[in-house]
């Protein structure tokens, strides 16, 4: 918003410099925002420990009545798998679907439009914000959960290391296919259907309901071709498993691969969805 | 006597509200049938790796299933929606409305709202209950279904006074919204029989949020399991919690001064 008139177009280094620029502000404004809620945002995760603290008592009675463990898998491993799910499904959780019909229907989208770049973009870095007050506020949950639950849980120094990257790039695959799926509030006002059905596809094939391999074989290979597990499965298992170095990196690879393939459908169906999209309001 | 002609009253213009939504129909429809087959499949699942869980066959869980979608069937239909109102009322301050007129306000809190579609879900979980009753060998005698049925509006009477109280500490506290979210991940623990929780989980799910006496304990009455000191202890927990309750929301009431509704 300078006042001198710009000669040349903004070369590349500045347009990212601005980018960063914009990112780090969004996350900062989020983190601030949300540190006030504290209390809601607690609420809110107590609400879901519910979910897989009854799956793990679940699984531990069945491992307890077969002396132990169930596949292979062992109580304490369970313990720690479901342990480190609380964190996976926080990250997990985005701009979804749903929040587009708010958006359309409100007519918040005009002003979003107005902006230079896409709402994608100031979504990613509000929620990656929010996501540190998160994870800070799920600190000490993990610790009472330990306590009560006692994980097994070793990880070495490499697996650390690629947890910590491997719960932003689940983060940012749910983003993109949320995101994606949310383009169909351009057609219909009862997607709510079908944002449903897809929940229980994620829930099915993505290790949040079971660790992987609790599941039929046919079941874990059609997970393999699809993004859900990479979101869920892979990162606990990063930190919960034992996977050899360049099993890591293997993944984290699907990883990148999983969130490219997510923007390029989003892109697509952006294109496509904002030509139908007429203002009401706003 | 004039309470239920009100009930009635508010049932019927609940209900023609709704009918005039009948879209919403198919979509409760769809979201019930895919909560059934996400249910289904999880039973499925854990009677992959076991044959009983915790003493509990599949068709019996079968029949937990059944009775816990019911019950949810019901909360929602109209328990939930009236404490939500009551919740929204106090922070919005219109709460004046219900407490003007002359009749019992508790009474008038807990019929002003139906969620009729919501019904789809009562009707699939009976459907899931019969399936599983019809593949229990043992059969269901007569005195086990009178229990079953006690049992099942002690536990509706339970959760209704368990909301109601929730409800009322929005006098208090009037950020309560999480509430619902709460309640419904906490009800998801219905699922599956009490007896699997540890021991400080079931003492929760059982005297402060009465889960246990809603869904596991009419399951229990259907699978020959229930002894008659449990059911008598679900009748006085009932009647002591709802005479509790009712104090409460008198006590509660009094801290309500409106807001210019």
């Amino acid at each position: 918003m300078s006042a001198v008139p710009q000669a040349a177009p903004m070369p590349e280094a500045g347009r990212v410099r601005s980018m960063v620029d914009l990112y780090l502000t969004t996350a900062r404004t989020a983190v601030s925002q949300q540190f006030q809620y504290r209390t809601a945002n607690y609420f809110y995760m107590l609400g879901m420990i519910a979910e897989p603290v009854i799956y793990l008592v679940v699984w531990t009675t069945i491992a307890d009545q077969h002396g132990g463990s169930v596949n292979g898998l062992s109580a304490g491993y369970l313990a720690a798998y479901y342990i480190v799910w609380t964190l996976v499904r926080n990250m997990n959780i985005v701009f979804g679907a749903p929040f587009w019909e708010h958006r359309i229907r409100e007519g918040e989208l005009n002003r979003d439009l107005l902006r230079p770049v896409l709402p994608l973009h100031y979504d990613i870095a509000y929620f990656a914000g929010w996501k540190v007050v998160v994870i800070v506020l799920w600190i000490p949950l993990a610790i009472v959960l330990s306590l009560v639950f006692d994980p097994a849980l070793s990880p070495n120094a490499e697996q650390i290391a690629a947890f910590a990257v491997a719960i932003w790039g689940a983060y940012l695959i749910r983003t993109m296919f949320q995101e994606g799926l949310g383009m169909l509030c351009f057609w219909t006002t009862r997607g709510a259907a079908i944002f449903d059905l897809w929940m229980t596809l994620e829930l099915l094939l993505s290790g949040r309901l079971v660790p992987m391999p609790l599941m039929p074989d046919w079941v874990q290979e059609v997970a393999r071709f699809l993004p859900f597990q990479w979101a869920f499965y892979f990162p606990i298992q990063t930190l919960v498993g034992d996977y050899s170095g360049t099993e890591l990196l293997r993944g984290l690879g699907a990883q990148l691969l999983w969130i490219l393939i997510g923007f390029a459908i989003f892109r697509v169906a952006w294109k496509f969805a904002i030509r139908r999209y007429s203002a009401v309001g706003g | 006597m004039n309470a239920l002609r009100v009930s009635w009253l508010f049932f019927k213009l609940g209900v023609l509200n709704e009918l005039q939504y009948r879209v919403n129909f198919f979509v409760s429809l769809l979201q019930a049938a895919i909560a059934l087959v996400t249910g289904l499949v999880v039973l499925a699942l854990v009677y992959s790796h076991t044959q009983e869980l915790n003493g509990w066959t599949q068709p019996e869980l079968l029949c937990v299933l059944g009775i816990q979608i019911l019950m949810g069937g019901v909360i929602r239909t109209s328990i939930q929606p009236n404490m939500t109102r009551l919740i929204e009322d106090v922070h919005d301050g219109k709460l004046d409305y219900a407490l003007t007129k002359p009749e019992d306000a508790q009474m008038l809190v807990s019929v002003r709202e139906v969620r009729i579609w919501q019904v789809v879900d009562v009707f699939s979980g009976l459907v899931v209950l019969a399936v599983g009753l019809s593949r229990i060998s043992t059969g269901v005698g007569p005195d086990d279904a009178a229990a079953f049925v006690l049992a099942l509006v002690l536990g509706a009477v339970l959760i209704y006074c368990f909301w109601l109280v929730i409800a009322t500490v929005a006098f208090w506290v009037v950020n309560m919204w999480h509430a619902v979210e709460l309640f419904d991940g906490v009800f998801q623990t219905g699922r599956w029989p009490v007896g699997i929780y540890p021991y400080w989980l079931r003492v929760g799910v059982t005297f402060l949020v009465p889960i246990a006496f809603a869904v596991t304990v009419p399951a229990e009455a259907l699978t020959s399991r229930l002894d008659w000191q449990t059911l008598l202890l679900a009748f006085l927990f009932a009647v002591s919690l709802f005479a509790a309750t009712r104090w409460f929301w008198r006590f509660g009431l009094r801290r309500y001064s409106g807001a210019s509704a």
